[in-house]
């Protein structure tokens, strides 16, 4: 539709479960107005369409609301309309106009991006930083590149994200964990003349205290600062800690009728418990405990304990304040062997608090969306519990085996030896295998008559030999060592193997930027190509500087060592030169023709 | 007794006792980590090529008596370097191989009588064994076998106890390299690796042969293909009469070269660089979709029947 300006009913809304405030929408090219039925309502909206930057739609469907969802940069303006066709038709208008005013911002964007791409974070600068400081190699190359002017800073960095991003996340990874003392169990301290007793809290003993007993924590976060002060709240849970270390159940449960804060120290952890159901829920059925028989112990009371506690029964009244050491223990480890999920160190205790109570929403929330491992378990266990003969029979899930004959290789293996060796082919025997036999006899029978020959070598012959291998053994020498897997750079002096090496890692790394510019599509890239074409010409004359260098005897093997180097960049530049010759074959005219 | 006094005044005259302790030991970068050799008692296994279709054709550079006089002569030289030295023939033929001589057992001077004469009856009974009269070719000779009759006797003599020769195997060869034997042939010079026995390649042939130079290579011998083949005796007793202990203090030739490259499946090119399945190791030229010789799709993961737990690789 070609309309300067849709008018609809609709109603906005701030979220999805918001109910909407009735009004009409009218959108213009660039801007759209909501103006809302009741005059004196405030939510009257003049947005401009710059400013959107997407827009989402609800499905179509009998019972759904026609929802359009204009997304800025921040939060989203959400328009409920009476039906699908409306909402279709101001869609497509929204469209066009964040198209249209996106064109019209556009260049400008384009160009702010190349900025935005140089005003990097002083951490990223850091880190280059550093990475060039550990690797020499690099920091050579980079010198020679981007210092020298050949490449930018962009272009050396892009391709080098991951080392950027390694050593990154190296740092993060490495975290304190969590003592394995329970350090919170320590024994007050108290001096045997009046009758205070003094604990000492630091902040690792409060961090324990909050991943081990969750309860506390809650706690924590429900009564301080509204109930009580910090300070009341450690009083009262090194008194809950006092009473259990007495071990006086009774008084315990006193102490709790009282106070009812009290209470929540000394009852048993609720928050744990549900935690620990959840867990059993989630066990896979199919688990063989037969392993476990004979270890036990926990049907024992106690769990195998000598039991320092009273036998005699408790009223059920006290039932809620016993606890065991065991208990502690297992919870405590549990906690240690999870390892710190929070990294606030410092910082004061409610924040800890806070912090290990978000991280455990988020864990629960988690487990809450996936759905699918319910669904999986329950396969699980089918599967595992297969009753075969009440199921229908399955092939077994194997794929069928395919290998070709490697005589199929080999064979043609010796076609293709034949091929590539010239001069193979003109060797046929002679005689057929018969005769071939025969003739190898009558030699062999003729050295049984003859005999061994004398001399077995002539001298000049033996001369000749003593002479070709004297040489062949002396011109070889130096150069491929003892063995033969000695390499030629190894004997190089140590300034031109560097050289040769760095020279080989900057061809490299401008061929890759080279053949990457191609096809050349922007005059950006036109320009890198001819810096790159540059400095690889540069190179040349080094190469060959390095190859007169070297010793005379070892000229070939350099030679042979730097043909390679040469080989890539002949075929970089000629590839330039077709380019070149193409592109002004295309843009020139040529009156007389191509030259 | 009386050996063991004249192998001690060897070991002095030799070198000074510090420079043979740095001698024996050679870096690990090798792929033959040194054994300490400390006499030059030497059992020499060699192979020798009696692949008819070879000597018979315009392939072979010498007839097949010069060439067997002048290995005789060498092998007579090497039982007389030391009392010790033991020499075993081991005949290639084109359908089978055999021990043709022994130097252990047996008159020591009819030597030379008995090894013509085995060396005959292995030839009759080479011809017996041939199948069909139409070779390609030259043919190949059984190289893998002979070299694994070779290990084998090693083996049994490493077993004889503490004190036995060094052995080492020598190969005199002619024919073409048979693709079809690469793989026992590899397996032949792998094992030879482990037990540190080094396999020395004299090629008669006309062309080079890749799987002599992989073997010299790999298993620290010497690969040497004698340019005038009327000397060949002087090229033995130069070269491949050196024991294994002398050869730490001796200059030897080397090749200039091994062709290490592999070929591909596809089209039988050598090629330096190219795609590999990871699932059989096939090696191909250019991007292939599914590998063709154990069929594994490449670039997804393989479907399953049952969603289990078990980890799948995607080839």
């Amino acid at each position: 539709m070609t309309d300067a300006q849709v008018v609809k009913r609709a109603k906005y809304k701030s979220s999805v479960k918001d109910p909407g405030v009735r009004g009409i929408l009218k959108m213009t090219r660039e801007r759209f107005v909501f103006m809302p039925n009741d005059p004196s309502s405030a939510m009257k909206l003049n947005v401009e369409f710059r400013l959107i930057k997407g827009h989402k739609s609800s499905k179509e469907g009998s019972n759904r609301p026609a929802l359009l969802n204009l997304t800025p940069d921040q939060g989203n303006y959400i328009f409920e309309f009476e039906n699908f066709s409306d909402r279709e038709l101001c869609r497509d208008f929204v469209a066009k106009a964040v198209t249209f005013s996106g064109e019209v911002g556009g260049p400008t964007s384009e160009k702010a991006v190349p900025l935005k791409d140089e005003q990097l974070s002083s951490a990223e600068m850091e880190r280059r930083i550093k990475l060039l400081q550990e690797d020499s190699e690099l920091q050579k190359l980079h010198k020679q590149l981007v210092i020298g002017g050949v490449l930018s800073e962009t272009e050396f960095w892009a391709t080098r994200k991951k080392l950027l991003d390694v050593n990154a996340s190296r740092k993060a990874k490495q975290r304190v964990g969590l003592k394995s003392e329970m350090i919170f169990n320590v024994k007050p301290s108290s001096d045997g003349q009046s009758n205070r007793v003094t604990f000492n809290l630091t902040p690792e003993m409060i961090h324990q205290i909050f991943a081990e007993k969750p309860a506390v924590q809650q706690a924590y976060l429900n009564f301080v600062p509204n109930k009580m002060t910090e300070k009341d709240f450690w009083t009262k849970y090194w008194r809950a800690q006092y009473l259990h270390s007495t071990k006086n159940i009774v008084a315990a449960a006193a102490e709790a009728a009282e106070d009812e804060e009290l209470a929540v120290f000394l009852k048993q952890d609720a928050i744990l418990a549900s935690e620990t159901r959840r867990k059993i829920r989630k066990v896979d059925p199919t688990l063989d405990m037969e392993a476990d028989e004979g270890d036990d112990y926990t049907h024992i009371p106690g769990h195998g304990l000598a039991s320092e506690d009273i036998k005699d029964e408790l009223e059920a009244q006290y039932e809620p304040y016993k606890r065991s050491f065991l208990q502690d223990i297992n919870r405590h480890a549990a906690v240690v062997l999870e390892g710190r999920t929070i990294d606030v160190e410092t910082g004061d205790t409610r924040s800890v608090a806070e912090a290990l109570a978000s991280s455990k929403r988020v864990e629960l929330a988690k487990e809450a969306s996936d759905g699918n491992a319910h669904q999986e378990r329950l396969d699980r266990v089918t599967r595992m519990a297969e009753i075969e003969d009440l199921q229908a029979p399955c092939d077994p899930p194997v794929a069928p085996l395919c290998i070709k004959d490697p005589r199929d290789y080999f064979d043609s293996q010796q076609v293709n030896a034949l091929n590539q060796l010239p001069g193979t082919r003109q060797m046929k025997s002679v005689l057929s295998t018969s005769e071939a036999y025969g003739s190898l006899r009558a030699y062999i029978s003729e050295i049984r008559t003859v005999g061994l020959s004398d001399p077995i070598v002539r001298p000049e012959v033996a001369f000749k030999v003593f002479n070709s291998l004297t040489q062949n053994i002396s011109s070889s020498k130096y150069q491929l060592g003892k063995n033969p897997h000695e390499s030629i750079l190894d004997t190089l002096p140590s300034v031109t193997k560097e050289e040769l090496l760095l020279h080989w890692t900057s061809i490299q790394e401008l061929l890759k930027h080279f053949w990457s510019s191609y096809p050349i599509t922007t005059s950006y890239l036109y320009t890198k190509v001819s810096r790159l074409r540059d400095a690889m010409s540069q190179i040349y004359p080094k190469l060959q500087e390095i190859k007169e260098s070297v010793q005379s005897d070892s000229r070939h093997q350099v030679s042979l060592l730097v043909q390679p180097m040469l080989q890539a960049l002949d075929a970089a530049f000629a590839h330039y030169e077709l380019e070149q010759q193409k592109r002004s074959a295309k843009s020139g005219e040529k009156p007389n023709g191509y030259v | 007794m009386k050996i063991e006094s004249s192998h001690e005044v060897k070991q002095i005259n030799t070198v000074g006792p510090t420079r043979k302790s740095v001698l024996k030991y050679k870096p690990s970068m090798t792929p033959v980590s040194s054994k300490q050799y400390a006499d030059d008692v030497s059992l020499l296994m060699v192979l020798l090529d009696t692949n008819p279709l070879f000597w018979s054709s315009t392939a072979a550079p010498l007839s097949f008596s010069k060439f067997l006089s002048q290995v005789i002569s060498f092998l007579n030289s090497i039982l007389l370097l030391n009392q010790l030295n033991q020499v075993m023939v081991i005949a290639t033929g084109l359908n089978s191989c055999d021990y043709v001589y022994d130097s252990s057992s047996g008159p020591t001077n009819q030597r030379v009588e008995i090894l013509l004469q085995k060396l005959q009856d292995f030839v009759v009974k080479d011809e017996e064994l041939n199948k069909d009269d139409s070779v390609d070719g030259i043919g190949s000779s059984l190289l893998s076998g002979s070299l694994s009759m070779a290990l084998c006797y090693i083996q049994r003599v490493f077993r004889s106890g503490s004190l036995h020769p060094q052995p080492r195997i020598l190969c005199m060869h002619g024919s073409q390299d048979g693709p079809g034997q690469y793989v026992a042939i590899m397996n032949s010079i792998f094992s030879a690796q482990r037990s540190m026995v080094p396999i020395d390649s004299c090629v008669i042939g006309s062309q080079h042969s890749a799987f002599l130079q992989q073997a010299s290579y790999i298993t620290g011998g010497v690969y040497l293909k004698p340019q005038q083949l009327d000397g060949l005796f002087q090229y033995l007793t130069t070269v491949f009469g050196t024991d294994l202990h002398s050869r730490s203090f001796l200059q030897l030739p080397k090749p200039v070269g091994v062709d290490f490259r592999a070929s591909c499946f596809c089209h039988k090119n050598t090629i330096d660089m190219g795609y590999i399945c990871s699932v059989c190791l096939s090696i191909f030229c250019k991007h292939h979709k599914k590998c063709s010789t154990c069929g594994s799709a490449f670039g997804q993961p393989q479907t399953s029947v049952s969603t289990s737990n078990q980890k799948r690789k995607a080839p």
